[in-house]
């Protein structure tokens, strides 16, 4: 688990990087941290991993305090940070080995995880090669190899996908589901908005060190975007005339042969929206949600935070 | 104990097969160690005939003691390379964050580096005094005595320590390999001086003078590996991202540290100069210990070895006596060929030079100009007795008027600079090294303002109008 308490900290005594961050990641549970270059993710990240000592505030992870028990959670936690940090003349058998005697793995152990991650990962066939000359990909998938030698209960991923190819990609996003699944807390940093609501359960926006939005996707879509959107499709051209909406309900636009409706509470009144437009003998073709994406969410979020127009 | 250095290790082990695959530093190494005992060996050769032929018996005697020190010290060049390598090298790479976000401890870390940062230079440079030995023990020259290689061995060994020592803490402070390589002048230049001071000891003194130099090499390097300890830490490596300047941060630091609560220059005084001097006390303490020791030993050194040295005769002492007499006779008008404020000038000037020898020594050789200057004190109260004069009297005629704020004065700065050093090696898990500095400075600015200068002011003008007066009263018959 994963929890911070006005969560700080300040540089050369005048730069907040990070500024009063609560978080609450529960095991088995993900969270995106998603902000621009310099909002204050990695800083966030190295001070729950105890890398950098808060200035004000508390964090504990994986049941330790960052500030008490630094060595702890370093054991605890699995960390892959945002450049890959691989040692180019070390192979990526020896680069694992390396580090599973860092994380204090017995021989077996080490051999045993190592073979597994190399496999898994689809670079066992370059496990005797030098790291040095691995794509950008696969030095990716060794840095995510190594955050995971030691199976740690926590993970803090720094753009887990980045310069890797579709495929894996994927891979790695099932791999961070399957550790989700046996109860690992993990927290995102990403650019990737399309990966971000792939897997996180909950999302954190942070701005200049400042949490500015924090919940799962929808609550976010519900906060920043307003309700949540329906579109009626009629077969061809029609007048609804003046509707007699059920109450919880507005129109949000109109076209020839469409209309949205922004709906407070779904379950309880679409069937009731769908009445009413059966009673206007409405062509209806389709009824369903309109989509909308984080990037919408993220975008308006951080235009409104620097006080310029979004245009969606 | 075995955990720590099986962890110790576990960081060495990855350096060596590092840097053993590394070209850029086996290449350069292997060439140094052994085309170079090749090229010492011939101009030892050549100078050996030269000086066959025109004398030079001196240099002649000493010269392959100081070829060895050469030789060993050019691989050690590559320390600074190792270290930078594996500090700031990592920082830059990258590299260095995964393994500070393991459990490794900080120390185990720094030791680790630490250990391959000497142990390869240190293996290439005996390797190299080994073949220019192998080679020169086939000339018909006088080979050095066993007890002489041991000597530069150790001294060799402790450069090794000193320079990778220093380079580290040059490493946590910079952020790029361009940044090190710039700052690393100031380990070449100095070590570069030392060399050369050393090499000196070697052709002018006997073979037991060079004890001198490794225990002063050996003591700075400690002190040197205190500090990088006590400053490499992961908050320090991390919390720096950039080299930039921020002069309105250090201005602050410092000024906020200077001032401390005061509202006045008169509450300053009242409240703050007590804390700083209070804080001085052990410092002190050492320094008047010191102070003592090396006034009395110096005292009963002349007393007891110049008669020898010198040998002093009743016609003798009375050459010198008059020779006093007549440096003596116009005493009075000593306020015109030395001024007053000249004479505060260049005493501010050598406690200046004290704080400065100090900040590049951790103390230790602003300590040592303080000794020597008491040493001297001493040594002139011995001459005054060899002579014929009352020690005391002399001491409370010609020093203790204007030595009561000078000697004070010289006491305060020196215990202040101490302070300095002991700041900068100890740990202070909050505070950068940079801050540390300032601190540090603002602190003996405090006491330099605040006392020091006064104190010296006061005791120039003593020492010009009234010491004088006092001497003639003393020593009437001069």
């Amino acid at each position: 688990m994963i929890e911070t308490n006005d969560l700080s900290k300040q540089f050369n005594g005048d730069f907040w990087a990070v500024d009063g961050v609560n978080l609450c990641v529960e095991p088995g549970k993900i969270l995106a941290l998603l902000g621009q270059n310099g909002a204050g993710k990695t800083t966030t990240v190295r001070m729950l991993n105890a890398l950098l000592k808060p200035t004000r505030g508390w964090a504990r992870v994986a049941g330790y305090d960052v500030t008490k028990k630094p060595q702890a959670i370093r054991a605890n936690v699995g960390v892959l940070t945002e450049q890959h940090g691989l040692y180019m003349r070390m192979t990526g058998e020896e680069y694992l080995e390396f580090f599973g005697k860092v994380y204090g793995l017995d021989p077996q152990a080490r051999k045993r995880r190592s073979d597994y991650l190399l496999q898994y990962f689809g670079i066992a066939e370059a496990a005797q090669r030098r790291c040095g000359e691995y794509s950008k990909g696969m030095k990716q998938k060794l840095a995510l190899a190594r955050a995971l030698i030691h199976d740690p209960s926590v993970l803090l991923l720094d753009e887990p996908t980045s310069a890797m190819d579709p495929e894996s990609s994927r891979l790695v996003r099932d791999e961070i589901a399957r550790l989700q699944s046996s109860q690992r807390t993990i927290i995102i940093c990403t650019h990737n908005l399309a990966e971000a609501e792939a897997l996180a359960d909950s999302i954190a926006i942070i701005y200049r060190g400042k949490i500015l939005l924090n919940g799962t996707l929808d609550e976010l879509k519900r906060i920043v975007l307003g309700p949540v959107e329906y579109e009626a499709k009629f077969a061809h051209d029609f007048d609804t005339g003046e509707l007699n909406l059920p109450q919880g309900v507005t129109l949000a636009s109109r076209s020839a042969d469409s209309i949205r409706f922004q709906v407070e509470a779904p379950q309880a009144v679409n069937p009731l929206l769908v009445k009413a437009l059966a009673s206007r003998n409405a062509p209806l073709v389709s009824f369903q949600e309109v989509p909308r994406r984080l990037e919408q969410v993220y975008l308006k979020t951080m235009a409104e935070a620097q006080g310029v127009s979004y245009a969606a | 104990m075995q955990r720590n250095l099986s962890s110790i290790w576990m960081v060495a082990q990855r350096e060596f097969t590092d840097q053993f695959r590394d070209w850029r530093i086996v290449v350069p190494m292997f060439l140094l160690v052994t085309l170079f005992p090749f090229i010492a060996d011939d101009t030892t050769r050549q100078a050996v005939s030269f000086m066959n032929r025109f004398g030079g018996d001196l240099i002649l005697d000493n010269l392959i003691p100081f070829v060895v020190l050469v030789i060993g010290f050019f691989p050690l060049s590559f320390t600074l390379v190792v270290a930078l390598e594996s500090f700031v090298g990592e920082k830059e790479r990258g590299t260095i964050e995964p393994l500070l976000s393991s459990p490794i401890e900080d120390r185990h870390m720094y030791l680790g580096k630490l250990l391959v940062g000497i142990t390869t230079p240190l293996v290439f440079s005996f390797a190299s005094i080994g073949i220019y030995l192998i080679l020169v023990s086939r000339r018909e020259v006088t080979f050095p005595s066993a007890y002489m290689l041991t000597l530069i061995f150790l001294l060799t060994f402790a450069h090794a320590v000193l320079m990778v020592s220093a380079a580290i803490v040059i490493s946590v402070q910079a952020t790029t390999i361009r940044a090190a390589n710039l700052l690393a002048s100031f380990v070449v230049v100095p070590v570069a001086f030392l060399l050369q001071g050393e090499t000196i000891l070697i052709f002018w003194g006997n073979e037991d003078v060079l004890w001198f130099a490794i225990i002063g090499v050996t003591l700075l390097a400690s002190l040197l590996v205190r500090l990088g300890l006590s400053h490499f830490r992961r908050e320090y490596l991390l919390g720096r991202e950039i080299d930039t300047i921020n002069l309105k941060w250090i201005g602050r630091t410092f000024s906020s540290r200077f001032r401390g609560r005061a509202l006045s220059i008169w509450d300053w005084y009242r409240t703050e100069l007590p804390i700083s001097l209070r804080e001085l006390r052990k410092p002190l303490l050492i320094v008047v210990g010191l102070g003592l020791i090396a006034g009395l030993v110096s005292y009963f050194w002349v007393v007891t070895n110049v008669p020898t040295y010198l040998e002093l005769s009743p016609e003798r002492v009375s050459e010198f006596r008059t020779f006093i007499a007549d440096n003596l006779n116009n005493i009075d008008s000593l306020g015109e060929r030395l001024p007053a404020p000249i004479l505060f000038l260049h005493n501010t000037r050598t406690t200046v030079i004290f704080l400065l020898l100090g900040l590049i020594s951790f103390g230790t050789l602003g300590l040592t100009l303080f000794i020597g200057n008491i040493a001297l004190v001493g040594g002139v109260m011995g001459a005054a007795y060899l002579v014929g004069y009352s020690p005391l009297l002399a001491f409370g005629a010609g020093i203790l008027p204007h030595g009561i704020f000078e000697l004070t004065a010289i006491f305060i700065a020196t215990a202040a600079v101490l302070k300095v050093g002991a700041q900068l090696v100890t740990p202070q898990p909050d505070k950068g090294l940079g801050e540390i500095l300032l601190i540090a400075l603002a602190d003996w600015l405090r006491v330099f303002v605040g006392i020091v200068v006064p104190f010296l002011a006061i005791a120039a003008v003593i020492e010009i109008y009234l010491t004088p007066v006092l001497i003639k009263l003393a020593f009437p018959y001069l």
